[in-house]
């Protein structure tokens, strides 16, 4: 026991001389936080309109100057005819062009009809419809102001709860995925790595002779990843509650321990990776399309999972981390307890299992 | 320059002989363009919803009906507590829960109103604001239809209505892959130039076979350029590859001159390796450079616009994007193969990058030279 | 008058923070002379070797190495010399003709005379069988064989070789240094350190440094006498017994 212990230190020291890397690895949840706290958003807000405006009358000017005031666009630039369109487009600015036909006043007035045209730059689909959305909407609302009465008969109303996140905060969603993101880049792929430098460089030899069980080699290297990695979650933890002012509602024990479930999952990742290769720079380089893209992609956090095609749907209930970010969220911002967890953690226990068994084997199987 | 000629020829035979290498070129990319313009879609469609009805009028039945028409929403549950419906919200079953209230249909026509309540799990705060517009829409429309079989409108309508078209140029069938595959691309060739470039120089670092060159008469320009070139090449190849998944695999059709893309990416290569060259100069070993490029490049490719759009970033971020190169090849490789721009659509870009490269570059030759 | 001396290094220094690796160090080698630098780990001598190749710019002194100044001339002097260092000297995976190819190249041979050179080493070596194979898969002895005859492979006035046989059985070593003889023989200026004292034998003189100083400087055969020892061994023992500085 001592000798091991003895080892773990020797790990620490490793880690905590090389400052750099040090730097890195309990920098990055904090650029994350910061960067998805307060610059990442799929919110759409002062889009470049651009104005081609044939009436220049009262309503039209009303009208732009709506579209000006709202907080979804930025209705500066004006164009005088349609030749301008497409070049405008192809400047990449302007992202919507709103076309106002002549005798806009005239046709409200006198004959209760009008024809606005919307053109949007559909390079980014999502990005054109919601504009389109809100565009609309607040054409509808100059509408509205325009017609007097409003007590229409026959209404159905409706009253709308946000359930868990009534602010409709976007932190709430990206903070888990944060964690397990995090997670899974210090547990595995800095362990794998460590293992396999030490393949690398040959050193690897002199401690399998030692007195210590090549399994506790292997184990004492990953021990520092994951006390770094439970660092990294608490940091994660501290900010998310008072920077971006997202609550933890559920057990922080429960949710703690399934950190560290997480964490040795990785963990066994990380070890089942540094099995199978030699060269770090493969090694780095499976971490990357193995553990860092599918984790970013397929866990759910980034893109809904039900919009992705089958084989992609299946694919994603391999990867630990999308049960992970399930727990996560259900956990702190949902508040629920084990029971309703108990399903994903077994999952995530049967994967640990399962990854360190596959691990061992390949690992007696190299040295023998 | 003779030497720079064996330099070269050294680094070919190296790099075609490591076999990770070339997985990497060609696995990379595919698994890269393969699975994330698959899986990104922002898209909300397949909404999970479960209905408390305490009606079960001909009413509500016509509007579940219209609901379920409608595409947007898949019914999961039908129950006639409330509770049982939120059961599914909690276990994330459900995302939204509607609850019809006795007498639904009774009050639309006797009391002229009746209120529905929407319950919407909210975690994903976008997924929720457009899944509620949506059912509401829904709601709106057939609010609508109850009320024109009751009243009948006059050729001109008593009240004012703005007709709204939509059209959608450069995205005919609005897909997102459109807009995910040229990024995504984009984003590989960045990822690939600056790892590359900076764990091979480490590696020499660390196994010593920089030091054997500093002893012959080959010029540090001379070794720079010694791997500069070979990545450059090899970035252009894998550009060439991914265009040929885009145009093959994604049947998306350039608009623009894709000549236009190999000049512009040519020279954001020279970005590319130059940062991969100057993280080189601060690494020790090949953990550090790329924990270091990953870091960095994760900021770079965050901010750059490719997942999120940089015009919803608040103000500060966006002048910050200014200093980041990929946000430029980005927008410049949408630009051209969506729209069709020229060549004088993106000179500003283009003056842009080539500042960036004399930039890092200077600074990495500089710092080379002092450390070596 | 032709300057037979291809090393003069006067009061060269290196100091490091508050550490000085090399304390004024002064001497001189002869053209085609077997120099042996010896010392301790951590007397110097791998400091003081890679000023002279140009690897580290001394802190104080003078030095001129195949006649260029080792200041003004860095240039000239690279083209002059060859090095093997005990880290590394050819790239495993580039096969034997490949390394010969490269490095012959850079030190501006032209395409006939690499071809020359390649067959002449290659049979000389015995490795024809091998000269395509990749470096790694040769064995340590063979590599250390070939990396000294690369190392030359331009004729260079000097060669410095780093600790060049260590990890080797008796028989290889003696072998390698047949090869230095040789170099020897045909003019080529071999300055090597090592801290196998029977190779401190070999060579024509030997000069020992301790705490970065130079200790001794003398053929093995009058140092043996000044020292009243029967090995170099002993010579050495007698004088690392007053170092400070150990390992």
């Amino acid at each position: 026991m001592k000798q091991f212990f003895a080892f773990v230190k020797k790990e620490f020291f490793h880690i905590w001389r090389d400052k750099r890397t040090l730097f890195i690895l309990l920098g990055m949840p904090i650029t994350q936080i910061i960067i998805f706290g307060f610059a990442l958003t799929n919110e759409v807000k002062n889009s470049k309109m651009a104005i081609l405006d044939f009436s220049k009358d009262a309503a039209s000017s009303q009208l732009v100057q709506k579209m000006s005031v709202s907080k979804y666009f930025d209705a500066t630039t004006v164009l005088t005819n349609y030749q301008e369109v497409l070049p405008v487009f192809k400047k990449g600015k302007i992202k919507m062009i709103l076309v106002i036909p002549q005798h806009f006043a005239n046709d409200l007035q006198h004959g209760n009809q009008a024809h606005i045209q919307l053109i949007c730059d559909g390079s980014d689909p999502n990005v054109a419809n919601t504009l389109s959305t809100y565009a609309s909407a607040i054409i509808k609302d100059f509408q509205t102001a325009i017609v007097k009465e409003q007590k229409l008969p026959y209404r159905i109303e409706t009253d709308i709860r946000m359930m868990y996140n009534p602010e409709l905060k976007g932190a709430y969603s990206f903070v888990p995925g944060v964690m397990a993101l995090i997670l899974m880049l210090t547990s595995a792929m800095m362990t794998s790595i460590a293992i396999v430098k030490e393949k690398e460089m040959g050193t690897m030899e002199i401690i399998l002779v030692s007195p210590l069980r090549p399994f506790s080699v292997v184990i004492a290297k990953a021990i520092p990843y994951m006390i770094l990695s439970m660092v990294n979650v608490a940091t994660i933890l501290l900010l998310s509650v008072y920077v971006l002012d997202v609550p933890i509602r559920g057990s922080l024990l429960l949710l703690l321990s399934e950190g560290l479930l997480f964490t040795i999952t990785s963990l066994a990742l990380g070890l089942l990776i540094s099995s199978i290769t030699d060269s770090q720079q493969v090694a780095m380089l499976i971490s990357l399309m193995g553990l860092f893209l599918p984790t970013t992609v397929l866990s759910g956090y980034m893109f809904p999972i039900e919009n992705m095609p089958l084989p992609l749907q299946v694919m994603s209930n391999l990867v630990p981390a999308k049960w992970f970010y399930s727990i996560v969220k259900t956990i702190m911002i949902k508040g629920l307890g084990l029971s309703y967890v108990w399903k994903e953690t077994l999952i995530l226990i049967g994967m640990t299992v399962l990854l360190f068994g596959l691990s061992i084997k390949k690992f007696k199987t190299r040295l023998s | 320059m003779s030497v720079l000629k064996y330099l070269l020829q050294k680094e070919f035979r190296q790099i075609f002989r490591d076999p990770s290498i070339l997985k990497i070129i060609f696995i990379m990319p595919a698994l890269q363009l393969i699975i994330i313009p698959l899986a990104a879609d922002y898209e909300v469609r397949n909404i999970n919803l479960s209905i408390a009805d305490h009606d079960h009028s001909v009413y509500t039945q016509q509007m579940i009906q219209k609901i379920k028409s409608s595409g947007y929403f898949k019914l999961v549950n039908y129950s006639s507590t409330f509770q049982e419906a939120f059961t599914s919200i909690e276990s994330d079953k459900a995302d939204i829960v509607l609850e019809i209230p006795a007498n639904f249909e009774q009050n639309i026509v006797r009391e002229d109103h009746a209120s529905l309540f929407i319950a919407v799990n909210a975690v994903n705060g976008m997924k929720a604001n457009l899944g509620a517009s949506y059912l509401q829409n829904i709601i709106l429309n057939y609010n609508n239809q109850i009320r024109t079989k009751w009243i009948q409108f006059p050729p001109i309508p008593p009240q004012t209505n703005i007709k709204v078209s939509v059209s959608n140029w450069f995205n005919p069938m609005m897909s997102y892959k459109y807009f995910m595959v040229p990024a995504v691309l984009a984003t590989l060739l960045t990822l690939l130039g600056t790892f590359l470039t900076a764990l091979n120089i480490v590696r020499e670092k660390e196994i010593g076979t920089i030091e054997q060159i500093n002893v012959t008469p080959v010029k540090k320009y001379h070794f720079i350029l010694g791997k500069l070139i070979p990545f450059w090449i090899l970035g252009l190849a894998v550009l060439t590859i991914g265009f040929l998944i885009m145009r093959f695999g994604y049947q998306i059709h350039p608009v623009g001159n894709m000549l236009i893309v190999y000049l512009f990416a040519s020279l954001y290569l020279l970005v590319i390796l130059g940062l991969g060259l100057l993280i080189s100069t601060y690494a020790d070993t090949q953990q550090q450079a790329m924990l270091i490029s990953f870091f960095l490049l994760m900021i770079f490719i965050m901010l750059g616009g490719l997942f999120t759009s940089i015009d919803s970033m608040p103000d500060w971020v966006q002048k910050l994007t200014w200093l980041n190169p990929v946000s430029y090849f980005i927008e410049v490789i949408r630009m051209v193969v969506l729209k069709g721009s020229g060549l004088s659509d993106i000179k500003n870009h283009i003056f842009v990058i080539i500042g960036f490269a004399i930039f890092l570059n200077s600074w990495a030759v500089w710092n080379y030279k002092k450390t070596t | 008058m032709i300057n037979q001396n291809v090393i003069i290094a006067e009061g060269l220094t290196k100091i490091f923070g508050n550490f000085v690796a090399v304390d004024h160090i002064s001497f001189e080698v002869a053209k085609g002379e077997i120099f042996g630098f010896l010392g301790a780990n951590g007397a110097g001598k791998t400091t003081a070797m890679r000023m002279l190749c140009g690897l580290s710019t001394p802190s104080s002194g003078k030095a001129t190495v195949a006649g260029f100044d080792l200041f003004k001339d860095t240039e000239q002097i690279k083209k002059s010399i060859g090095y093997m260092s005990q880290k590394f000297s050819l790239y495993e995976d580039l096969t034997i003709r490949e390394n010969i190819q490269f490095y012959g190249g850079i030190y501006g041979l032209s395409k006939k005379q690499i071809q020359e050179k390649t067959t002449y080493l290659v049979e000389h070596l015995h490795l024809q069988n091998y000269q395509n194979s990749l470096v790694k898969s040769l064995p340590l002895g063979w590599k250390q064989k070939l990396a000294f005859s690369v190392a030359i492979v331009h004729d260079p006035a000097i060669v410095f070789l780093d600790e060049p046989t260590g990890g080797v059985d008796p028989v290889t070593r003696r072998e390698f240094w047949e090869l230095i003889y040789d170099a020897s023989e045909r003019g080529i200026t071999v300055f090597v350190t090592t801290h196998y004292m029977d190779e401190a034998e070999y060579c024509n003189r030997v000069s020992i440094m301790v705490d970065g100083r130079i200790e001794a400087l003398d053929t093995p055969k009058n140092l043996k006498k000044t020292f009243n020892s029967l090995s170099m061994d002993e010579v050495f023992l007698k004088l690392a017994r007053k170092a400070v500085r150990g390992e």
